[in-house]
């Protein structure tokens, strides 16, 4: 069985490499070899789980050796498989919603010349998603993590010759690798203070290390998962990467990407259970960014930026959950799962939407599309009432737990980080609420052209400004497009309760996420209540804003917060003028220096030693024939010099 | 006697560039035929070398020792360790692609008659075997002073590959671009002969120390280093200090560190792309092995004396150098200017004086070569079709090249490290190698990593993607020469990334030896971890 794992690997791999490599032979068959090498690896991660499923609960983890990676000195880096609960648990989230938005994307794409080099890219993510979470050991998983970034960077820029893309695929890669930075840092802390960096004897032995040490690593392995999971202050990269193929969207925030700063605190739960004020850190930064995201969410009028929002803050919710600790850890995951369904559906209900109405992306051109894609509507709709969190689907379950685990953090900070997450529940059921109306109910405002914004145009892409405006036909997508939402609708259903049965999620990862019962100060029931309470006034206030109204074609000005959170709560204003203009003089003013001192200086000092001193201007004559007999007068003084120094 | 093997790798190119260079001048193909043979056939000697070489067996094998200048003591000695065997290897390796990628680079210029006796592709090609010849010498040479002839030697066919053969891309105004050449050229050796004849005055007071304490002076580096280690050979403190600075400072304008670094991007920038590779992958390389080899071995106390400053210095060269490459406009530059920084990560992991450090940057040097070799190769086959060097006379390349895009991307994903290519191995090595005994120096290095992101994919944008240039429109993808040239290089990359224990194991031997040399272990981890 340990053989398989590393094939879970291999065969996207596999697929990418074909795919790349092939070349135009290929482009008839491609998207099909893609999606049967992301399928394989789905069912070689069920048969495994089968597998898993027949041991005792204690004897599930699997592990394999492949080779000796970096083998120096003391520095001894495996490809080394390890495969427990947790890892199975992202296993089949990212084969099977990963299958799922391949074959979606068969649909998507089809229309796309480079549609072959699209399912390679795919391939490349699944397989570098999958390393990250099947590594034993903190720098192969490196590897896998800086390949996700390398995959998102194909992916979002897919579109190259659009300068938007390239620019959002840049931009993304870049500050993640300034969280790679925190990886980078806390693995040679690991090695400096353990000796190793594979996860067993690291964290079997971080209590024997002083807790400086656990924070500072603990802290550096926060700044990888900011940088990933798109947490503040390194979130400004997953709204532009809205600029991908939706499909990709879908990928991103569901299945790959953004989980894996989860992943990485929940897998090093002992590190942060040994440095309390990291965990202290890892809270605030999920509570601050589970309101961000959802503040940005409720300004967007573009739909999938609306989504990214989302995304954020809902991430938000699985890191303040993992920086409970063992309270939080296991619902971390169950939200990521439930998550993994509900937005994988949404973002594809999303691409369907704009499939049928030419790639229109701005809610205010929506309306009313309920009656032209039924399937859409209802499979978008199931993942609207999973994410607010409507009792009895799946993000009620999760969510909910999230909830009372902050509740249960105990004394002010309970309280605070409670109550943050409640309100980000309210919010949450706002925007969703929001987005819902906007593309399914109300007038059909579509069918008239757009009218250009009077004073202060909107800072989403404008819809089609130029002359003729061709009305667009909804229509309900192919059936490899609808498919796979309905398979995700069913997730967003059903997932949560199956999981909450006898907490049957929590006692399956128990062996390897320590858990415990967290007791809220108030009783579970009033906490429900409180996120049910919060749900339905979010709800009742988009409804009155949205629903009751009808929804201007062009956005209004808004207030100075909604203008804010158009523009991401500023947030590309303050890294544009805190880190690249003065980057830019920083730069042009080294250009200069290299030239002018740097270079006048070296070549003074050159002259002077070559005994030309006092004719230094000479140096830009070119007679390079003087200058070496200089030279050579220079050094046999030093020679001299030298041996003069000896007899002293 | 058995058959000296390193002496053949060494005179092979150089035979080879003799009949190059007496190829007649009508026969220019010819000679390009016999050059690419020629280094082909170095490459299989190399290989034999690299198989010959015991990895548990002595520390210098395959050596050959005769008398030269018997009355100062110089001897013709060779020898390899690991380090040297994975350095003569990475040059032979090199070579070939160096040759097939300036395959037309010396061709006469259209619309000029050839004159009959002048012989440009001849002697293009001659220069390159010669390079190649005196550079594997310097890696084998075990005598100080056989060392220095060769590390000096070289720098007059370099001169005339830079000065002689100059980029055409930039060549709007011939005259003007035949004096920024000439201006590179002599730059690149007044920098390189300055350095030199410093080394020459400490190479002069090496052989007194050792004249006057040994009785007999040497030139021997195996000698020197027995000697000082059983106490026959004591330094004063103020000497070794001194010929300590006398030899860096030569290795440190060859490698090269700031602030020593400007003569590199006018020299890479001016010559053609091939020949940069030559300077930057190779003979730079000499520099940095230098340092590991003699500044180490022979004056170990007064490297750890400047072990402060260099590791400053390295530091500011990898911050600096990427810095600086972020504001380049033009192509061939930026890559220079990054390459300063990448020798800044060498320089650091040889004087964090730990075996990740050293090991490292043993294998950075080999893995910076191909990685540079990449991406200034396909760099300069994006501008021998457009005639430029200026990043802003691109864009959109990707939509009418797309493999020129996608191996230009793989040589730049190299250049900033990322896993799963050969890069990343050695920089994270220098890196964890340089954190265990300069926690802070080891923190500030990290960031090179974000801004060599920013450097590689800032190029890349700005040339290869967005709407497509009018002037770009007619690119023709690349041709089979050149896949010829890429395709290996990249297969390597990758190779040396997922699998680089062939190298290492080579290269780990050889740091335990030079780390003795300098008495350091590496540092213990603080809790003793359970395995």
């Amino acid at each position: 069985m340990e053989t398989l794992i590393g094939l879970l690997v291999a065969a996207p791999l596999l697929g990418a490499a074909v795919l790349l490599c092939g070349g135009r032979r290929l482009d008839r068959t491609g998207h099909w070899i893609g999606t049967a090498l992301a399928a394989a690896s789905f069912v070689l991660g069920a048969v495994l789980f089968a597998d898993m499923l027949g041991r005792e609960a204690e004897d599930r983890t699997l592990s394999q050796h492949v080779f000796s990676w970096i083998p120096v000195g003391g520095f001894q880096a495996d490809v080394a498989f390890r495969l427990d609960q947790l890892s199975m648990t992202f296993v089949l989230l990212i084969t099977g919603v990963g299958t799922l938005i391949h074959v979606y994307s068969i649909g998507y794409m089809e229309h796309d010349e480079r549609r072959r080099r699209f399912f390679g890219y795919l391939n490349l993510f699944l397989a570098a998603m999958l390393l990250l979470v099947l590594a034993d050991n903190y720098l192969l998983l490196y590897a896998g993590w800086e390949g996700v970034g390398l995959a998102s960077y194909l992916l979002i820029g897919f579109w190259q010759h659009k300068p938007s893309a390239a620019t959002a695929a840049k931009k993304a890669f870049i500050v993640n690798r300034v969280g790679d930075i925190g990886l980078s840092i806390a693995i040679m802390i690991m090695f400096t203070t353990f000796g190793t960096f594979a996860f067993s004897p690291v964290l079997e032995s971080v209590g024997e290390t002083s807790e400086g040490t656990a924070t500072a690593i603990g802290l550096m392995l926060l700044l990888a998962a900011c940088g990933k999971s798109a947490q503040v202050p390194l979130q400004s990269w997953l709204g532009d990467a809205m600029e991908g193929p939706t499909p990709v969207s879908a990928l991103i925030h569901a299945a790959t990407m953004v989980t894996a700063g989860v992943y990485l605190i929940v897998r090093s739960g002992a590190i942060f259970d040994a440095a309390p004020a990291a965990q202290t850190a890892v809270v605030t930064v999920g509570a601050v960014t589970l309101l961000f995201g959802a503040i940005v969410g409720c300004a967007k009028d573009d739909i999938k930026k609306a989504l990214a929002g989302s995304t954020m803050s809902q991430i938000g919710y699985m890191v303040l959950a993992a920086g409970l600790g063992p309270i939080g850890y296991a619902f971390a995951i169950m939200h990521l799962v439930t998550h993994g369904f509900f937005k994988a559906g949404l973002f594809l209900g999303a691409g369907s939407v704009m499939h049928g109405m030419n790639d229109e992306v701005d809610m205010r051109r929506y309306g009313g599309l309920r009656k032209y894609m039924p399937i859409t509507f209802a499979t978008f709709g199931l993942g609207y009432l999973a994410i607010i969190g409507f009792p009895g689907l799946s993000g009620f379950f999760s969510k909910d737990k999230i909830i009372e685990a902050a509740f249960a953090k105990g004394g002010t900070e309970g309280w605070i980080l409670g109550g943050a997450a409640l309100l980000g529940a309210a919010i949450t059921a706002f925007y969703m609420t929001r987005v819902m109306l906007m593309t399914f109910f109300g007038e059909e405002r579509w069918r008239n052209a757009p009218t250009p914004s009077p004073k202060e145009p909107s800072v989403e892409p404008a819809a089609e400004t130029r002359g003729e405006y061709e009305v667009p036909h909804p229509h309900e997508s192919p059936r490899s497009m609808t498919i796979p939402m309905i398979v995700l609708a069913f997730g967003s259903v059903f997932a949560g309760g199956l999981f909450s049965w006898g907490e049957a999620f929590v006692h399956w990862l128990e062996p390897v996420v320590p858990f415990e019962h967290g007791h809220p100060p108030v009783s579970a029931l009033t906490v429900t209540s409180a996120t049910v309470v919060a749900l339905l006034i979010g709800v009742g206030a988009a409804w009155l804003q949205y629903g009751r109204k009808p929804v201007p074609a062009v956005a209004p000005r808004g207030s100075l917060l909604t203008r804010a959170a158009r523009r991401d709560l500023l947030q590309d204003d303050f890294n544009h003028v805190v880190l690249v203009k003065p980057g830019e003089y920083l730069t042009r003013g080294l250009v200069y220096l290299d030239h002018k001192v740097v270079d006048g200086a070296v070549n003074g000092t050159a002259a002077a030693v070559g005994g030309l001193s006092g004719r230094s201007r000479r140096i830009q004559n070119g007679y390079a024939r003087s200058y070496a007999v200089s030279m050579f007068g220079g050094a046999a003084i030093l020679v001299a010099a030298t041996l003069l120094m000896r007899a002293v | 006697m058995s058959f000296p093997l390193l002496t053949a790798v060494a005179a092979l190119p150089a035979i080879g560039a003799v009949a190059t260079a007496a190829v007649p001048a009508a026969r220019r193909t010819a000679a390009k035929w016999l050059a690419l043979a020629v280094s082909l056939a170095t490459l299989v000697l190399a290989a034999v070398v690299a198989f010959r070489f015991d990895p548990g067996g002595d520390r210098y094998q395959l050596t050959e020792s005769h008398a030269w200048i018997a009355d100062f003591g110089v001897r013709y000695e060779l020898g390899v360790d690991g380090i040297g065997v994975a350095l003569i290897a990475l040059t032979a390796l090199l070579v070939p692609f160096v040759v097939l990628a300036g395959w037309h680079d010396a061709d006469p210029l259209e619309g000029r008659t050839p004159d009959r006796r002048w012989r440009p592709t001849q002697g293009f090609f001659a220069l390159i075997l010669a390079v190649e010849a005196m550079v594997i010498i310097s890696f084998a040479a075990t005598d100080v002073f056989l060392f220095y002839v060769f590390f000096e030697a070289m720098l007059i066919p370099m001169y005339f590959l830079i000065g002689g053969f100059g980029d055409r891309a930039g060549a709007r105004d011939e005259d003007e671009a035949a004096k920024q050449r000439s201006y590179a050229a002599v730059k690149f050796l007044l920098y390189n002969l300055a350095g030199g004849l410093i080394m020459l005055a400490a190479v002069i007071g090496l052989y007194a120390v050792t004249a006057d304490q040994l009785g007999e002076g040497t030139f021997s580096l195996q000698a020197i280093v027995e000697a000082r280690q059983s106490g026959e050979l004591a330094m004063a403190q103020n000497t070794e200090r001194l010929l300590f600075l006398g030899f860096f400072l030569a290795f440190a304008v060859k490698a090269p560190l700031w602030p020593l670094h400007t003569w590199l991007p006018n020299a890479m920038g001016e010559s053609t792309a091939p020949v940069a590779v030559l300077i930057t992958a190779v003979v730079d390389k000499v520099g940095t092995f230098a340092m590991l080899r003699f500044c180490l071995g022979l004056f170990p106390e007064a490297s750890a004396w400047a072990t402060p400053v260099v590791l400053v210095l390295a530091l500011v060269s990898i911050i600096y150098g990427a810095l600086l490459a972020i504001g380049q406009r033009d192509i061939k530059r930026l890559i220079a200017y990054a390459s300063i920084s990448h020798f800044g990560f060498i320089i650091l992991g040889i004087f964090a004086m730990t075996s990740q450090g050293q090991g490292g940057a043993t294998l950075y040097m080999v893995n910076h070569g191909i990685s540079t070799a990449a991406l200034m190769l396909v760099a300069g086959f994006l501008i021998s079709r457009r005639g430029s060097r200026l990043i802003a006379d691109y864009g959109g390349v990707q939509k009418v090249a797309p493999v020129l895009a996608g191996t230009f991307l793989i040589g730049g994903l190299a250049t900033l490290s990322l896993p799963g290519l050969a890069p990343f191995v050695s920089e994270f090595l220098v890196l964890v190698g340089t954190f265990t005994r300069y926690p802070a120096a080891g923190i500030v290095a990290t960031f090179g990593i974000v801004l060599a992101a920013l450097y590689v994919l800032v190029l890349y944008q700005r040339t290869m993607t967005g709407p497509v240039r009018p002037e770009v429109e007619r690119m023709p993808d690349l041709r089979k020469r050149e896949l010829a040239v890429v395709a290996p290089l990249i297969v390597l990359l990758v190779f040396l990334g997922v699998f680089p224990k062939p190298l290492t194991d080579i290269v780990n031997p050889a740091v335990e030896h030079t780390l003795s040399d300098v008495q350091k272990t590496d540092p213990d981890p603080e809790v003793e971890a359970a395995k």
